[in-house]
Parts: structure tokens; sequence; C-alpha cells
């Protein structure tokens, strides 16, 4: 009890003082996390859209796999992305191990299941309901995957917040492939690992309290923007 | 006005689904001018005709057969379906849609959008989300989206179905007057009532096959088949 107090009071100290070393991290989680974010929206709501609207053969288990690839092992995608990485791996040469780069790529790959999974359920539903109607109307295929995302998009929102949460608060991987190096690919997550294991539990209490308030904040901001709850019933 | 699509001829033409033939074969020939009305019984295929003539429904067997290409056949045709489909925008949007995947230019679409949100009253209404607005006034804008591209021809299956009599004849009016403006209509309805109104030709359907066609009055004043002497009297067809 007195260590989630001591934490609190660190985590206000922390914010108060502006303390340079937390804002670094706070900045490179929100970094990380967003650039992977949006690279993972660019590719699951077009997928999600395409398996909304396209029949063939595979669809099902396209849907299926997708499905079952939201419960990802974040480590075992570390450890995938960190053998490809490697010096020794196939992309070795590019350098990336140990950078935000290769935390980027680990995030994008745990995350755009679950986007691709959850906006194909609201694309489903809203194609089934427009299906007639851009049908008569000629749209073409692309016309089709942009007025069913367009229409969609607070149900899209609320798939990328999903990503956003599981992104900001993954551990496994990208300490795998980031190696939380100090002043270079330390996060929030990785951080309260370290200082856990360092046995600074309110220190690392704090940075735990700050990462939720920064998740939440970015989820408020990012709903009172989208305007979720209003303009009708959609 | 005639249009330039018709006469549209159909050849015993067949729509399925898992199997079951739903309407057809269907021989049936139709002219391009004035209103067609589909009457039937419940269950007759009168909206899977609709589908099939629009291409919504796939002809699964036989011919349908407009004087122009296919391509240029469906982009001068509209279809206003009985639940009016909305999209998830406002009424402005869904007026401006079908211009806008047509790459019209933008002063002109909203010019045409003033000028049908005018003709079908939704002018105050302009802003709102299209799926809050009330099953009539939906039903207007799904039928002046249906003509702002100015169709030849518009397929109306059942427009006026759970609407009040105010909206019926709100509807109706529309329809009369865009028919005399030379625009080719064809749908469906239960309403006789409606029927007689607005039809200049009658197809009469029962069990998914085209029982009679013929002109409005020659079909209200004496029908040629037992059944559809049945179905105007209102006894149940078989």
């Amino acid at each position: 009890m007195i260590d989630l107090w001591d934490g609190v009071v660190q985590a206000l100290r922390l914010v108060a003082g502006l303390d340079a070393t937390l804002t670094d991290i706070a900045l490179r989680s929100l970094q990380v996390t967003l650039s992977a974010l949006g690279i993972a929206c660019l590719i699951a709501f077009p997928l999600a859209a395409l398996l909304a609207v396209r029949r063939f053969r595979w669809r099902r288990t396209v849907i299926a796999v997708l499905n079952a690839l939201m419960g990802l092992p974040p480590v075992v995608v570390g450890l995938v992305v960190y053998v490809l990485l490697s010096r020794s791996g196939p992309f070795g040469v590019l350098g990336l191990l140990f950078t935000p780069t290769a935390m980027i790529i680990a995030q994008v790959i745990i995350i755009v299941p679950l986007i691709a999974s959850i906006a194909h359920q609201s694309l489903r539903d809203l194609w089934h309901d427009y299906h007639d109607l851009l049908i008569s109307m000629n749209v073409t295929q692309g016309q089709k995957l942009r007025t069913l995302m367009w229409d969609a998009r607070r149900a899209l929102l609320t798939a990328a917040l999903a990503g956003f949460g599981r992104g900001i608060g993954e551990v496994g991987a990208i300490m795998i492939v980031g190696g939380n190096i100090d002043n270079a690919t330390r996060v929030m997550t990785t951080a309260i690992a370290l200082e856990t294991g360092r046995g600074d539990f309110a220190l690392a209490l704090a940075l735990g309290f700050i990462l939720i308030v920064m998740t939440v904040a970015i989820n408020l901001a990012v709903h009172t923007l989208g305007r979720t709850e209003r303009e009708g019933r959609w | 006005m005639v249009s330039a699509l018709f006469p549209l001829i159909v050849t015993r033409a067949e729509t399925r689904r898992g199997g079951k033939v739903l309407v057809g074969p269907v021989d049936l020939t139709l002219e391009g001018a004035g209103c067609t009305v589909v009457i039937g019984p419940n269950g007759a295929g009168k909206t899977s005709l609709l589908r099939l003539l629009h291409g919504i429904a796939r002809c699964h067997a036989g011919r349908i057969e407009w004087q122009v290409d296919a391509a240029a056949a469906r982009r001068a045709q509209s279809f206003v379906f009985q639940r009016p489909v909305m999209l998830r925008r406002s009424v402005a949007q869904n007026l401006a849609y079908p211009l806008a995947i047509r790459h019209t230019p933008r002063a002109e679409i909203a010019a045409r959008v003033a000028r049908w949100a005018e003709a079908v009253g939704l002018t105050a209404m302009l802003d709102r989300p299209a799926p809050v607005l009330s099953g009539g006034e939906q039903q207007k804008l799904a039928l002046a989206r249906a003509l702002i591209t100015e169709p030849e021809l518009v397929f109306l299956d059942e427009p006026c179905a759970s609407l009040d009599g105010r909206a019926t004849r709100e509807i109706e009016a529309i329809l009369t007057r865009v028919a005399a403006a030379g625009t080719r209509l064809i749908l469906t309805t239960h309403d006789m009532g409606q029927a007689r109104r607005l039809a200049d030709h009658v197809v009469f359907l029962h069990a998914g096959r085209v029982f009679e066609t013929a002109s409005a009055a020659r079909f209200f004043d004496a029908p040629a088949t037992p059944e559809a002497r049945a179905f105007l009297k209102g006894d149940i067809v078989e």
C-alpha cells in the first residue's frame, strides 16, 4: 500500500518537475506506438474492407487466421523479428535491430490482426446494409472500399484505439528487438520492467500511472476530436 | 419522350437463390414510355423481377436485352428500395453521392442537390444525418437520390410501403411529375389504389411467372386471366 502511495507521489513529482528522462521515454513510447498504429491502420483498414466486400476462395480461412492472430504472443513476434533483423538474418544488412524502427515493425505485426479483425466486423455489417444500394449505383471496387471505410469511420476509430492500447502496453516484443537501451530504445513499458527488476517499485509504479494517464488521455482526446458521441446515431 | 433503352426484351429469364427459382422463366417486352406497375400476390416474385431486370440479381437463364450495351443501360437506371438504404452521412451528402461517384463537377453537384432537396421538401434538413430522418423523409430522400442523376429508367420496389397517407401522396406526386417529364418508371405495389393512380401498363405476376401484361385501363376493366380476376376481386390466388 505504501509502495502504491509512493508511486503516486513520485509520479506527480516527475510530471510536475517535467523530468527530462521521463519526457524522453514518454515521447519515444508515443513515437513508436503512433508510428506503428499509422502503418497498421494503412494495412488493416483496406484489408478489412476488402475481406468484407470481395468473395474469393480462401476468404473464410483468411478471416479465421486473422482472428486467430489477434492472440499472437508478442514474445514470439519479437523473437521472429529479432531473427529476421539480426546480423545473420535476411534483413541484417539494414542494421535495424535495437532501433525504434525494429520496435515499430514488431508492433505493426502485433496490432494489424487486431485492428483488421475489429474493423472487419463493422465493415461486414455495413456492407450487408449497403450491398444492394452500391451495386445498383454501379460503384467501382475502389469506391466501394472508400465508401465503407468513410461511413464506418467511427467504428474504425475504435479499432485503431484498440490497436493503440495493445501497442502502447506491449513489452515482450519491443524488449527483444529494441533492447531497452537508455536514450535510444527505452520506452515506458520496458522502463517499468527494468525498474521493477531493480527493485525500485515506486519509480516503476510512477511510470505505470503515467502510462495509464497518457493512454486514457489519448483515448479521450481522440473520442472528443472524432465526436463519437455526437452527430446522430452512428 | 421515349427512352433509348427500350424496348426491353426479356426472354425466358430466370433468377435463383440456393437452387430455388425466385422468378422465371419470364417472357416480357416493355416499351419506353410511362409507368409500368408490377402487381401480384405476396411471394409472386415482384421484387425479384425488379432486381433481375436491374441487374442486382443474377440472370441464371434466358436473356435480358436493352437497346444499348449493358453498361450504358446500368448507368441510365436507378433503383429505390422498399426499405430505404441511407448512407451514414448527411442528407446533402446522400444526395451528392451518386453524382460524386460519377465525377460530376462540385458546382454542378451543389446546384442539383439544392434543386432536388427543394423538389422533395428536404431543404431544411440538408445538414441532418440521413439515418435519423422519419420513414417518409427517408423514402423521399431515397427517391431524390435515385432521380438526381437524371436516369432514363427508375425501378421502385414498393416505394410507399409502410408510409402514411400524406407521405404516400407526396411520393406519388413526385413520381407523377417525373413520369410526365419523360422518366420511365417500373414499380411494384401492393396497393391497388396506387396501381390504378400511377399505372399506364400493368404486369401481373403470380408464382414467379408473368400471367398477364396489358394497359392499365384494360387490365383493371377486363383482366384476361382467371388468376388476375381473382386477385383484383381480393380472392386468394392459388
